[in-house]
Protein backbone atom coordinates (compact mmCIF):
# COMPACT_ATOMS: atom_id res chain seq x y z
CA UNK A 1 0.00 0.00 0.00
CA UNK A 2 1.36 3.50 -0.44
CA UNK A 3 2.11 5.96 2.48
CA UNK A 4 -0.76 6.90 4.63
CA UNK A 5 0.10 10.76 3.76
CA UNK A 6 -0.77 10.19 0.25
CA UNK A 7 -4.09 9.26 0.32
CA UNK A 8 -6.73 11.38 -0.62
CA UNK A 9 -9.25 12.26 2.30
CA UNK A 10 -11.60 9.79 0.25
CA UNK A 11 -9.36 7.11 -0.18
CA UNK A 12 -8.19 7.58 3.70
CA UNK A 13 -11.96 7.21 4.95
CA UNK A 14 -12.30 3.72 2.69
CA UNK A 15 -9.18 2.63 4.56
CA UNK A 16 -10.56 3.10 7.64
CA UNK A 17 -13.16 1.48 7.56
CA UNK A 18 -12.20 -1.03 6.03
CA UNK A 19 -9.96 -1.73 9.18
CA UNK A 20 -6.40 -1.51 6.86
CA UNK A 21 -5.84 1.92 8.46
CA UNK A 22 -6.31 2.65 12.35
CA UNK A 23 -6.85 6.31 13.27
CA UNK A 24 -4.05 6.65 15.13
CA UNK A 25 -1.73 5.13 12.33
CA UNK A 26 -3.36 7.92 10.03
CA UNK A 27 -2.81 10.48 13.51
CA UNK A 28 0.65 9.94 13.70
CA UNK A 29 1.34 9.71 9.97
CA UNK A 30 0.21 13.05 10.03
CA UNK A 31 1.94 14.39 13.39
CA UNK A 32 5.13 13.24 12.14
CA UNK A 33 4.96 15.14 9.03
CA UNK A 34 4.02 18.08 10.58
CA UNK A 35 6.53 17.81 13.20
CA UNK A 36 8.77 17.74 10.34
CA UNK A 37 7.63 20.73 8.12
CA UNK A 38 8.36 23.54 10.96
CA UNK A 39 10.05 25.25 8.38
CA UNK A 40 6.49 26.41 6.82
CA UNK A 41 5.28 27.89 9.75
CA UNK A 42 1.50 26.56 8.92
CA UNK A 43 0.58 25.60 12.50
CA UNK A 44 -0.54 28.89 15.05
CA UNK A 45 -1.06 25.56 17.49
CA UNK A 46 -0.61 22.05 17.85
CA UNK A 47 -2.99 19.70 19.70
CA UNK A 48 -1.23 16.55 18.45
CA UNK A 49 -0.89 14.53 22.21
CA UNK A 50 -4.50 15.50 22.08
CA UNK A 51 -5.07 14.02 19.02
CA UNK A 52 -3.87 10.63 19.47
CA UNK A 53 -5.70 10.36 22.36
CA UNK A 54 -8.70 10.68 20.87
CA UNK A 55 -7.13 8.84 18.05
CA UNK A 56 -6.82 5.48 20.30
CA UNK A 57 -10.08 6.60 22.05
CA UNK A 58 -11.59 5.96 18.54
CA UNK A 59 -10.10 2.68 17.43
CA UNK A 60 -11.11 0.94 20.77
CA UNK A 61 -14.42 1.93 19.96
CA UNK A 62 -15.13 2.41 16.06
CA UNK A 63 -17.95 3.85 14.62
CA UNK A 64 -17.03 3.30 11.04
CA UNK A 65 -20.80 4.37 9.84
CA UNK A 66 -19.26 8.36 10.45
CA UNK A 67 -18.35 10.10 7.23
CA UNK A 68 -15.02 11.02 8.33
CA UNK A 69 -14.46 7.90 11.08
CA UNK A 70 -11.01 8.72 13.21
CA UNK A 71 -9.87 11.21 10.26
CA UNK A 72 -7.44 13.40 11.90
CA UNK A 73 -7.68 17.37 10.14
CA UNK A 74 -5.90 20.63 11.14
CA UNK A 75 -8.25 23.67 10.43
CA UNK A 76 -7.75 27.72 9.97
CA UNK A 77 -7.47 29.42 13.22
CA UNK A 78 -10.37 31.45 12.51
CA UNK A 79 -12.69 29.03 13.86
CA UNK A 80 -13.33 28.86 17.64
CA UNK A 81 -12.74 25.72 18.93
CA UNK A 82 -13.75 24.91 22.41
CA UNK A 83 -10.87 24.75 25.03
CA UNK A 84 -8.23 25.47 21.89
CA UNK A 85 -6.54 28.69 21.55
CA UNK A 86 -7.96 30.79 18.51
CA UNK A 87 -6.35 33.88 17.70
CA UNK A 88 -7.02 35.17 13.68
CA UNK A 89 -3.04 35.20 14.01
CA UNK A 90 -3.37 38.23 15.69
CA UNK A 91 -1.56 39.31 18.60
CA UNK A 92 -4.96 41.42 20.09
CA UNK A 93 -6.31 37.37 20.41
CA UNK A 94 -3.31 36.18 21.53
CA UNK A 95 -4.52 34.50 24.93
CA UNK A 96 -8.06 33.74 24.01
CA UNK A 97 -9.54 30.44 24.33
CA UNK A 98 -13.23 29.96 23.20
CA UNK A 99 -15.55 28.60 25.50
CA UNK A 100 -17.62 27.27 22.69
CA UNK A 101 -17.16 25.76 19.61
CA UNK A 102 -18.08 26.76 15.70
CA UNK A 103 -20.79 24.65 14.41
CA UNK A 104 -18.51 23.90 11.73
CA UNK A 105 -16.16 22.24 13.49
CA UNK A 106 -18.58 20.90 15.74
CA UNK A 107 -20.17 18.79 12.35
CA UNK A 108 -16.56 17.60 11.59
CA UNK A 109 -16.00 16.00 15.21
CA UNK A 110 -19.40 14.97 15.20
CA UNK A 111 -18.49 13.13 11.67
CA UNK A 112 -15.65 11.48 13.44
CA UNK A 113 -12.87 13.68 12.92
CA UNK A 114 -10.01 14.74 15.16
CA UNK A 115 -8.11 18.37 15.31
CA UNK A 116 -4.74 17.90 14.75
CA UNK A 117 -4.10 21.72 15.17
CA UNK A 118 -4.96 25.34 14.15
CA UNK A 119 -3.51 26.84 11.05
CA UNK A 120 -1.71 30.26 10.13
CA UNK A 121 -3.78 32.48 8.21
CA UNK A 122 -3.68 36.25 7.71
CA UNK A 123 -4.46 38.23 10.50
CA UNK A 124 -8.28 38.60 10.85
CA UNK A 125 -8.32 36.75 7.90
CA UNK A 126 -7.27 40.00 6.30
CA UNK A 127 -4.98 39.62 2.96
CA UNK A 128 -3.92 37.37 -0.03
CA UNK A 129 -0.67 36.37 0.99
CA UNK A 130 -0.24 35.24 4.51
CA UNK A 131 1.61 37.55 5.20
CA UNK A 132 0.17 40.00 7.38
CA UNK A 133 -0.18 37.28 10.46
CA UNK A 134 0.73 38.50 13.61
CA UNK A 135 3.00 34.86 13.74
CA UNK A 136 4.72 35.76 10.45
CA UNK A 137 4.67 34.41 6.75
CA UNK A 138 3.62 31.19 5.56
CA UNK A 139 5.84 29.20 3.42
CA UNK A 140 4.40 27.72 0.07
CA UNK A 141 5.15 24.21 -0.07
CA UNK A 142 5.82 24.94 -3.53
CA UNK A 143 8.98 26.86 -3.55
CA UNK A 144 10.94 28.53 -0.36
CA UNK A 145 9.92 32.14 -1.50
CA UNK A 146 6.25 32.09 -2.66
CA UNK A 147 3.16 33.32 -0.45
CA UNK A 148 1.01 30.18 -0.19
CA UNK A 149 -1.81 33.19 -0.82
CA UNK A 150 -4.32 34.16 1.47
CA UNK A 151 -5.96 34.78 3.66
CA UNK A 152 -6.44 30.97 4.16
CA UNK A 153 -2.55 30.51 3.67
CA UNK A 154 -1.42 28.13 6.05
CA UNK A 155 -4.19 25.88 5.01
CA UNK A 156 -3.03 25.68 1.41
CA UNK A 157 0.12 25.40 2.96
CA UNK A 158 -0.75 22.56 4.96
CA UNK A 159 -2.56 20.93 2.44
CA UNK A 160 -0.19 20.91 -0.44
CA UNK A 161 2.64 19.64 1.89
CA UNK A 162 0.31 16.68 2.83
CA UNK A 163 0.33 17.93 6.47
CA UNK A 164 -3.26 17.50 6.61
CA UNK A 165 -5.42 14.58 4.78
CA UNK A 166 -7.78 17.93 4.24
CA UNK A 167 -8.75 21.73 5.53
CA UNK A 168 -10.92 23.78 6.05
CA UNK A 169 -10.85 27.47 5.53
CA UNK A 170 -12.90 31.08 4.86
CA UNK A 171 -13.63 33.15 2.09
CA UNK A 172 -14.61 36.69 2.28
CA UNK A 173 -13.17 37.69 -1.06
CA UNK A 174 -11.21 34.63 -2.09
CA UNK A 175 -9.50 33.10 0.73
CA UNK A 176 -10.26 29.85 -0.25
CA UNK A 177 -10.07 30.05 -3.63
CA UNK A 178 -6.92 31.82 -4.37
CA UNK A 179 -4.63 30.24 -2.13
CA UNK A 180 -5.53 26.88 -3.50
CA UNK A 181 -5.14 27.83 -6.86
CA UNK A 182 -1.49 29.30 -5.62
CA UNK A 183 -0.87 25.42 -4.27
CA UNK A 184 -2.25 23.65 -6.19
CA UNK A 185 -5.25 22.03 -4.54
CA UNK A 186 -9.11 22.64 -4.88
CA UNK A 187 -10.84 25.10 -2.71
CA UNK A 188 -14.85 25.88 -2.61
CA UNK A 189 -16.77 28.36 -1.04
CA UNK A 190 -20.24 27.90 -0.94
CA UNK A 191 -23.34 30.12 -1.46
CA UNK A 192 -23.96 32.52 1.59
CA UNK A 193 -26.00 30.69 4.06
CA UNK A 194 -25.02 27.39 3.35
CA UNK A 195 -22.21 26.97 5.87
CA UNK A 196 -22.71 28.01 9.78
CA UNK A 197 -20.55 31.11 10.47
CA UNK A 198 -21.50 30.60 13.87
CA UNK A 199 -18.34 30.66 16.00
CA UNK A 200 -15.95 32.18 13.10
CA UNK A 201 -14.02 35.17 13.91
CA UNK A 202 -15.98 37.34 12.02
CA UNK A 203 -14.55 39.55 9.58
CA UNK A 204 -17.17 40.92 6.90
CA UNK A 205 -20.54 39.38 8.20
CA UNK A 206 -22.59 39.43 4.31
CA UNK A 207 -19.58 38.24 2.49
CA UNK A 208 -17.51 35.40 4.89
CA UNK A 209 -18.14 31.81 4.23
CA UNK A 210 -16.43 28.70 5.58
CA UNK A 211 -15.22 25.85 2.79
CA UNK A 212 -13.49 22.98 1.89
CA UNK A 213 -9.56 22.74 0.88
CA UNK A 214 -8.75 19.64 -0.39
CA UNK A 215 -6.34 17.79 -2.58
CA UNK A 216 -9.18 16.70 -5.07
CA UNK A 217 -12.84 17.32 -6.09
CA UNK A 218 -14.24 14.28 -4.35
CA UNK A 219 -12.78 15.01 -1.27
CA UNK A 220 -14.38 18.61 -1.74
CA UNK A 221 -18.09 17.50 -2.42
CA UNK A 222 -17.30 14.58 0.56
CA UNK A 223 -16.15 17.70 3.29
CA UNK A 224 -19.18 19.95 2.00
CA UNK A 225 -21.50 17.35 2.69
CA UNK A 226 -20.24 16.99 6.56
CA UNK A 227 -19.72 21.40 6.75
CA UNK A 228 -22.60 22.36 5.97
CA UNK A 229 -26.28 22.43 7.85
CA UNK A 230 -28.98 24.52 9.07
CA UNK A 231 -27.96 26.19 12.04
CA UNK A 232 -30.23 28.16 14.13
CA UNK A 233 -27.36 30.47 15.40
CA UNK A 234 -26.13 31.98 12.89
CA UNK A 235 -29.71 34.37 11.47
CA UNK A 236 -27.86 34.06 7.82
CA UNK A 237 -28.48 30.36 7.76
CA UNK A 238 -30.34 29.38 4.82
CA UNK A 239 -32.63 26.25 5.94
CA UNK A 240 -32.62 24.14 2.59
CA UNK A 241 -32.48 20.50 1.86
CA UNK A 242 -28.36 19.35 1.48
CA UNK A 243 -27.82 17.10 -1.31
CA UNK A 244 -25.16 14.07 -0.63
CA UNK A 245 -22.69 15.89 -2.47
CA UNK A 246 -20.11 13.26 -2.81
CA UNK A 247 -22.51 10.23 -3.47
CA UNK A 248 -24.50 12.41 -6.43
CA UNK A 249 -21.02 13.03 -7.84
CA UNK A 250 -21.28 12.61 -11.60
CA UNK A 251 -19.08 12.97 -14.33
CA UNK A 252 -21.79 13.49 -16.56
CA UNK A 253 -21.90 17.45 -17.77
CA UNK A 254 -23.26 16.48 -21.41
CA UNK A 255 -25.32 19.67 -22.63
CA UNK A 256 -24.67 21.86 -19.55
CA UNK A 257 -24.21 25.37 -20.83
CA UNK A 258 -20.92 27.48 -19.80
CA UNK A 259 -20.26 30.92 -19.61
CA UNK A 260 -16.96 33.30 -20.18
CA UNK A 261 -17.43 36.38 -19.11
CA UNK A 262 -15.60 38.69 -21.52
CA UNK A 263 -15.24 41.44 -18.95
CA UNK A 264 -12.52 38.97 -17.40
CA UNK A 265 -10.12 39.52 -20.24
CA UNK A 266 -10.14 43.46 -20.25
CA UNK A 267 -7.09 43.64 -17.35
CA UNK A 268 -4.22 43.35 -19.22
CA UNK A 269 -4.51 39.33 -19.10
CA UNK A 270 -1.13 37.42 -19.39
CA UNK A 271 -0.92 35.15 -22.42
CA UNK A 272 -0.51 32.04 -20.06
CA UNK A 273 -3.84 32.50 -18.54
CA UNK A 274 -5.15 33.12 -21.49
CA UNK A 275 -4.30 30.00 -22.61
CA UNK A 276 -4.93 28.23 -19.58
CA UNK A 277 -8.91 29.44 -20.13
CA UNK A 278 -8.72 28.13 -23.66
CA UNK A 279 -7.57 25.27 -22.47
CA UNK A 280 -10.49 24.80 -20.03
CA UNK A 281 -12.88 25.60 -22.58
CA UNK A 282 -11.60 22.55 -24.44
CA UNK A 283 -12.15 20.26 -21.82
CA UNK A 284 -15.69 21.13 -21.47
CA UNK A 285 -16.36 21.19 -24.71
CA UNK A 286 -14.68 17.76 -24.30
CA UNK A 287 -17.09 16.66 -21.73
CA UNK A 288 -20.15 17.35 -24.17
CA UNK A 289 -20.33 21.21 -22.40
CA UNK A 290 -21.80 23.76 -24.80
CA UNK A 291 -19.67 27.40 -24.10
CA UNK A 292 -21.12 30.40 -24.57
CA UNK A 293 -20.29 33.95 -24.33
CA UNK A 294 -21.54 36.53 -21.68
CA UNK A 295 -21.38 39.52 -20.20
CA UNK A 296 -20.73 40.64 -16.54
CA UNK A 297 -20.83 44.26 -17.32
CA UNK A 298 -20.07 45.48 -13.63
CA UNK A 299 -17.06 43.01 -13.10
CA UNK A 300 -14.19 45.92 -12.99
CA UNK A 301 -16.17 48.05 -10.22
CA UNK A 302 -16.16 44.76 -8.03
CA UNK A 303 -13.09 45.23 -5.99
CA UNK A 304 -13.69 49.03 -5.53
CA UNK A 305 -17.02 47.71 -4.10
CA UNK A 306 -15.78 45.25 -1.97
CA UNK A 307 -13.21 47.64 -0.60
CA UNK A 308 -15.87 49.73 0.84
CA UNK A 309 -18.30 46.99 2.27
CA UNK A 310 -15.42 44.43 3.63
CA UNK A 311 -13.96 47.34 5.73
CA UNK A 312 -17.30 48.99 6.76
CA UNK A 313 -18.47 45.73 7.69
CA UNK A 314 -14.53 44.78 9.68
CA UNK A 315 -14.87 48.44 11.29
CA UNK A 316 -17.91 47.13 13.15
CA UNK A 317 -17.27 43.68 13.79
CA UNK A 318 -13.50 44.46 14.85
CA UNK A 319 -15.07 47.05 17.42
CA UNK A 320 -15.38 44.22 20.22
CA UNK A 321 -11.56 44.09 20.96
CA UNK A 322 -11.02 46.68 23.45
CA UNK A 323 -8.81 45.40 25.98
CA UNK A 324 -11.52 44.70 28.38
CA UNK A 325 -13.10 41.05 27.61
CA UNK A 326 -9.88 39.66 25.65
CA UNK A 327 -6.49 38.71 27.02
CA UNK A 328 -4.37 41.74 25.46
CA UNK A 329 -4.48 44.94 26.80
CA UNK A 330 -2.20 47.88 27.09
CA UNK A 331 -2.47 50.00 30.09
CA UNK A 332 -3.43 54.00 29.70
CA UNK A 333 -3.95 56.73 31.17
CA UNK A 334 -7.96 56.34 31.33
CA UNK A 335 -10.92 54.29 29.58
CA UNK A 336 -10.76 55.86 25.90
CA UNK A 337 -6.73 55.99 26.06
CA UNK A 338 -6.51 52.16 27.32
CA UNK A 339 -8.94 51.61 24.07
CA UNK A 340 -6.69 53.44 21.56
CA UNK A 341 -3.42 52.23 22.94
CA UNK A 342 -4.88 48.60 23.05
CA UNK A 343 -6.12 48.50 19.74
CA UNK A 344 -3.09 50.16 18.23
CA UNK A 345 -0.82 47.61 19.75
CA UNK A 346 -2.79 44.74 19.09
CA UNK A 347 -3.92 44.92 15.73
CA UNK A 348 -1.40 44.83 12.55
CA UNK A 349 -1.20 47.07 9.62
CA UNK A 350 -3.53 45.88 7.69
CA UNK A 351 -6.45 45.87 10.01
CA UNK A 352 -5.92 48.99 10.99
CA UNK A 353 -5.64 50.61 7.43
CA UNK A 354 -9.16 48.23 6.85
CA UNK A 355 -10.46 49.34 10.41
CA UNK A 356 -9.92 52.88 9.43
CA UNK A 357 -11.25 52.67 5.67
CA UNK A 358 -14.61 51.21 7.02
CA UNK A 359 -14.62 53.75 9.84
CA UNK A 360 -14.25 56.42 7.12
CA UNK A 361 -16.88 55.34 4.41
CA UNK A 362 -19.43 55.25 7.62
CA UNK A 363 -18.68 58.51 9.53
CA UNK A 364 -20.94 61.68 8.87
CA UNK A 365 -21.06 62.84 5.39
CA UNK A 366 -19.41 60.04 3.97
CA UNK A 367 -21.96 57.44 3.97
CA UNK A 368 -24.05 58.05 1.39
CA UNK A 369 -20.90 59.36 -1.12
CA UNK A 370 -18.87 55.73 -0.55
CA UNK A 371 -20.93 53.18 1.84
CA UNK A 372 -24.35 53.33 0.42
CA UNK A 373 -23.15 54.01 -3.11
CA UNK A 374 -21.34 50.65 -2.82
CA UNK A 375 -24.25 48.49 -0.90
CA UNK A 376 -26.12 50.29 -4.57
CA UNK A 377 -22.93 48.73 -7.09
CA UNK A 378 -23.03 45.34 -5.30
CA UNK A 379 -26.69 45.00 -6.57
CA UNK A 380 -25.98 45.47 -10.02
CA UNK A 381 -22.85 43.38 -9.86
CA UNK A 382 -25.60 40.65 -8.38
CA UNK A 383 -28.02 41.30 -10.99
CA UNK A 384 -25.18 40.74 -14.01
CA UNK A 385 -24.88 37.61 -12.53
CA UNK A 386 -28.57 36.94 -12.24
CA UNK A 387 -29.01 37.69 -15.49
CA UNK A 388 -26.22 35.19 -16.94
CA UNK A 389 -27.52 32.43 -15.27
CA UNK A 390 -30.96 32.88 -17.09
CA UNK A 391 -28.84 31.23 -19.94
CA UNK A 392 -26.31 29.31 -18.48
CA UNK A 393 -25.85 26.44 -15.78
CA UNK A 394 -21.99 27.95 -14.76
CA UNK A 395 -19.21 29.96 -15.64
CA UNK A 396 -15.89 29.46 -16.04
CA UNK A 397 -12.89 32.13 -15.41
CA UNK A 398 -9.69 32.03 -13.99
CA UNK A 399 -8.96 31.78 -10.51
CA UNK A 400 -6.14 34.30 -10.14
CA UNK A 401 -4.71 36.64 -12.88
CA UNK A 402 -1.07 35.02 -11.92
CA UNK A 403 0.37 32.48 -10.12
CA UNK A 404 2.04 32.62 -6.61
CA UNK A 405 3.90 35.73 -6.01
CA UNK A 406 7.25 36.35 -3.86
CA UNK A 407 7.30 37.44 -0.42
CA UNK A 408 7.40 40.63 -0.40
CA UNK A 409 6.41 41.17 -3.57
CA UNK A 410 3.02 42.92 -3.22
CA UNK A 411 3.32 44.31 0.71
CA UNK A 412 4.26 47.83 0.13
CA UNK A 413 1.75 48.72 -2.38
CA UNK A 414 -2.28 47.96 -0.49
CA UNK A 415 -4.03 48.46 -4.26
CA UNK A 416 -1.66 45.92 -6.32
CA UNK A 417 -2.18 43.42 -3.43
CA UNK A 418 -6.24 43.41 -3.33
CA UNK A 419 -6.24 43.49 -7.14
CA UNK A 420 -5.45 39.74 -6.58
CA UNK A 421 -9.07 38.88 -5.56
CA UNK A 422 -10.38 40.50 -9.04
CA UNK A 423 -11.29 37.62 -10.07
CA UNK A 424 -12.43 35.72 -6.76
CA UNK A 425 -14.62 39.16 -5.07
CA UNK A 426 -17.44 39.34 -7.54
CA UNK A 427 -18.51 35.42 -6.07
CA UNK A 428 -18.89 37.06 -2.32
CA UNK A 429 -20.72 40.64 -3.52
CA UNK A 430 -23.29 38.07 -5.15
CA UNK A 431 -23.39 35.36 -2.52
CA UNK A 432 -22.77 32.49 -5.12
CA UNK A 433 -21.16 29.06 -5.22
CA UNK A 434 -17.09 29.16 -6.90
CA UNK A 435 -14.47 26.62 -6.48
CA UNK A 436 -10.67 26.98 -7.85
CA UNK A 437 -8.99 23.60 -9.78
CA UNK A 438 -5.69 23.25 -10.18
CA UNK A 439 -5.80 23.45 -14.19
CA UNK A 440 -1.99 23.72 -15.14
CA UNK A 441 1.81 24.95 -14.63
CA UNK A 442 3.06 28.56 -15.81
CA UNK A 443 6.07 28.76 -17.05
CA UNK A 444 7.70 28.89 -13.84
CA UNK A 445 6.53 26.14 -12.58
CA UNK A 446 3.91 27.21 -10.34
CA UNK A 447 0.25 25.60 -10.30
CA UNK A 448 -2.67 28.02 -11.95
CA UNK A 449 -6.45 27.61 -11.08
CA UNK A 450 -9.65 27.55 -12.81
CA UNK A 451 -12.74 28.89 -11.24
CA UNK A 452 -16.16 27.16 -11.67
CA UNK A 453 -18.97 29.81 -10.51
CA UNK A 454 -22.31 28.32 -10.14
CA UNK A 455 -26.17 29.27 -9.25
CA UNK A 456 -26.91 30.39 -5.36
CA UNK A 457 -27.10 26.50 -4.03
CA UNK A 458 -26.00 24.62 -7.10
CA UNK A 459 -22.73 23.61 -5.41
CA UNK A 460 -23.44 19.70 -6.93
CA UNK A 461 -23.58 21.32 -9.87
CA UNK A 462 -20.20 22.65 -9.92
CA UNK A 463 -18.59 20.16 -8.30
CA UNK A 464 -19.98 18.06 -11.19
CA UNK A 465 -18.32 20.47 -13.80
CA UNK A 466 -15.25 20.78 -11.48
CA UNK A 467 -15.20 16.48 -11.30
CA UNK A 468 -15.27 15.99 -15.16
CA UNK A 469 -12.57 18.86 -15.65
CA UNK A 470 -10.13 17.22 -13.35
CA UNK A 471 -9.89 14.14 -15.26
CA UNK A 472 -9.14 15.88 -18.43
CA UNK A 473 -6.80 18.45 -16.85
CA UNK A 474 -5.08 15.15 -14.96
CA UNK A 475 -2.83 17.62 -13.21
CA UNK A 476 0.61 16.58 -11.96
CA UNK A 477 2.56 18.67 -8.87
CA UNK A 478 5.98 16.76 -7.88
CA UNK A 479 6.75 18.73 -4.57
CA UNK A 480 10.18 17.84 -3.97
CA UNK A 481 10.15 18.29 -0.05
CA UNK A 482 12.60 20.76 0.20
CA UNK A 483 11.34 22.09 3.89
CA UNK A 484 11.05 19.05 5.91
CA UNK A 485 13.60 18.65 8.60
CA UNK A 486 15.22 14.74 9.72
CA UNK B 1 -11.32 63.78 -2.63
CA UNK B 2 -8.34 64.13 -0.92
CA UNK B 3 -7.76 62.92 2.47
CA UNK B 4 -5.45 65.01 4.46
CA UNK B 5 -3.29 64.32 7.64
CA UNK B 6 -6.44 65.91 9.89
CA UNK B 7 -8.85 64.01 8.67
CA UNK B 8 -6.55 60.56 9.29
CA UNK B 9 -5.94 61.36 13.13
CA UNK B 10 -9.96 62.08 13.12
CA UNK B 11 -10.67 58.48 11.43
CA UNK B 12 -8.44 57.39 14.12
CA UNK B 13 -10.02 59.07 16.75
CA UNK B 14 -13.27 57.38 15.53
CA UNK B 15 -11.73 54.35 15.13
CA UNK B 16 -10.17 54.29 18.42
CA UNK B 17 -6.64 53.19 17.47
CA UNK B 18 -3.49 55.85 18.35
CA UNK B 19 -1.51 56.45 16.08
CA UNK B 20 2.08 58.55 15.93
CA UNK B 21 2.79 61.16 13.48
CA UNK B 22 5.10 58.92 11.08
CA UNK B 23 1.94 56.15 10.61
CA UNK B 24 -0.21 59.20 10.53
CA UNK B 25 1.90 60.22 7.20
CA UNK B 26 1.91 56.85 6.04
CA UNK B 27 -1.69 56.07 6.12
CA UNK B 28 -2.45 58.92 4.78
CA UNK B 29 -0.86 58.43 1.68
CA UNK B 30 -1.52 54.91 1.73
CA UNK B 31 -6.03 56.00 2.05
CA UNK B 32 -5.26 58.62 -0.97
CA UNK B 33 -3.96 56.28 -3.10
CA UNK B 34 -6.82 53.31 -2.16
CA UNK B 35 -9.73 56.04 -1.86
CA UNK B 36 -8.75 57.42 -5.64
CA UNK B 37 -8.96 53.72 -7.18
CA UNK B 38 -12.08 53.07 -4.77
CA UNK B 39 -13.84 56.61 -6.70
CA UNK B 40 -13.85 54.89 -10.00
CA UNK B 41 -17.40 54.03 -8.69
CA UNK B 42 -18.28 57.69 -9.54
CA UNK B 43 -18.72 56.20 -13.00
CA UNK B 44 -21.61 54.11 -12.59
CA UNK B 45 -25.10 56.17 -12.04
CA UNK B 46 -27.19 54.59 -8.98
CA UNK B 47 -29.75 56.98 -8.76
CA UNK B 48 -32.75 54.33 -9.26
CA UNK B 49 -31.05 51.49 -7.71
CA UNK B 50 -32.14 49.59 -4.51
CA UNK B 51 -29.23 49.22 -2.03
CA UNK B 52 -28.18 45.52 -1.50
CA UNK B 53 -27.46 45.16 2.44
CA UNK B 54 -27.44 41.24 2.61
CA UNK B 55 -27.38 38.45 0.17
CA UNK B 56 -29.87 36.09 1.81
CA UNK B 57 -33.13 38.17 1.59
CA UNK B 58 -35.81 36.44 3.37
CA UNK B 59 -36.84 37.49 6.82
CA UNK B 60 -35.08 37.34 9.74
CA UNK B 61 -36.68 34.28 11.83
CA UNK B 62 -37.66 34.74 15.61
CA UNK B 63 -36.81 32.93 18.13
CA UNK B 64 -37.01 32.45 21.77
CA UNK B 65 -35.00 34.77 24.11
CA UNK B 66 -33.84 31.67 26.20
CA UNK B 67 -30.93 30.43 27.73
CA UNK B 68 -29.06 28.13 26.19
CA UNK B 69 -25.82 27.23 27.80
CA UNK B 70 -25.23 26.49 31.55
CA UNK B 71 -23.29 28.96 33.62
CA UNK B 72 -19.67 30.00 32.25
CA UNK B 73 -19.03 32.96 33.83
CA UNK B 74 -15.88 31.76 35.01
CA UNK B 75 -14.57 30.33 31.81
CA UNK B 76 -15.48 33.67 29.79
CA UNK B 77 -13.94 35.70 32.75
CA UNK B 78 -10.62 33.31 32.43
CA UNK B 79 -10.26 35.46 28.83
CA UNK B 80 -10.18 38.79 30.54
CA UNK B 81 -6.71 40.62 31.18
CA UNK B 82 -7.79 41.54 34.66
CA UNK B 83 -7.82 38.59 37.24
CA UNK B 84 -11.66 39.06 38.37
CA UNK B 85 -13.62 36.56 38.92
CA UNK B 86 -16.94 38.33 39.27
CA UNK B 87 -16.37 41.52 36.32
CA UNK B 88 -15.11 42.74 33.58
CA UNK B 89 -12.46 45.26 35.12
CA UNK B 90 -11.37 48.66 33.32
CA UNK B 91 -10.16 52.10 34.21
CA UNK B 92 -11.60 53.81 36.94
CA UNK B 93 -14.43 56.03 34.99
CA UNK B 94 -16.73 57.74 37.67
CA UNK B 95 -15.00 60.07 40.05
Amino acid sequence: MSNIIDLSLSELVLNIKNKKISSNEATSAYIERSKKSKNLNTYNEETFDTALKKATEFDSKPDFNKKLPGVPIAVKDLFCTKNVKTTASSKILNNFIPTYESTVTQNLWNNGSILLGKLNCDEFAMGSSNETSYFGNVISPIDKDLVPGGSSGGSASALAAKLTPATIGTDTGGSIRQPASFTGTVGLKPTYGSCSRYGIVAFASSLDQAGPMTRNVKDAALLLEVMSSFDNNDSTSVDFERPLYSKNLSKDIKGKKIGIPKEYRAEGMSEEIEKLWEDGKNYLKDCGAEIIDVSLPHTKFALPTYYIVAPAEASSNLARYDGVKYGFRTEGDNLIDMYEKTRSAGFGDEVKRRIMIGTYVLSSGYYDAYYLKAQKVRRLIKNDFTNVFQKVDAILTPSTPSSAFKIGEKSNDPVSMYLNDIFTVPVNLAGLPGISIPAGLDKKGYPLGLQIIGKSFAEQNILNIAYSMEDKINFKFNLNEWWMNE
Amino acid sequence: MTIDLKTVKHISKLSRISLDEEKAKKLEIDLNSIFKWIEQLNQLKTENVEPLSSIVETKLRLRKDEIKSKNIREEILKNSPDENKDFFVVPKVVE
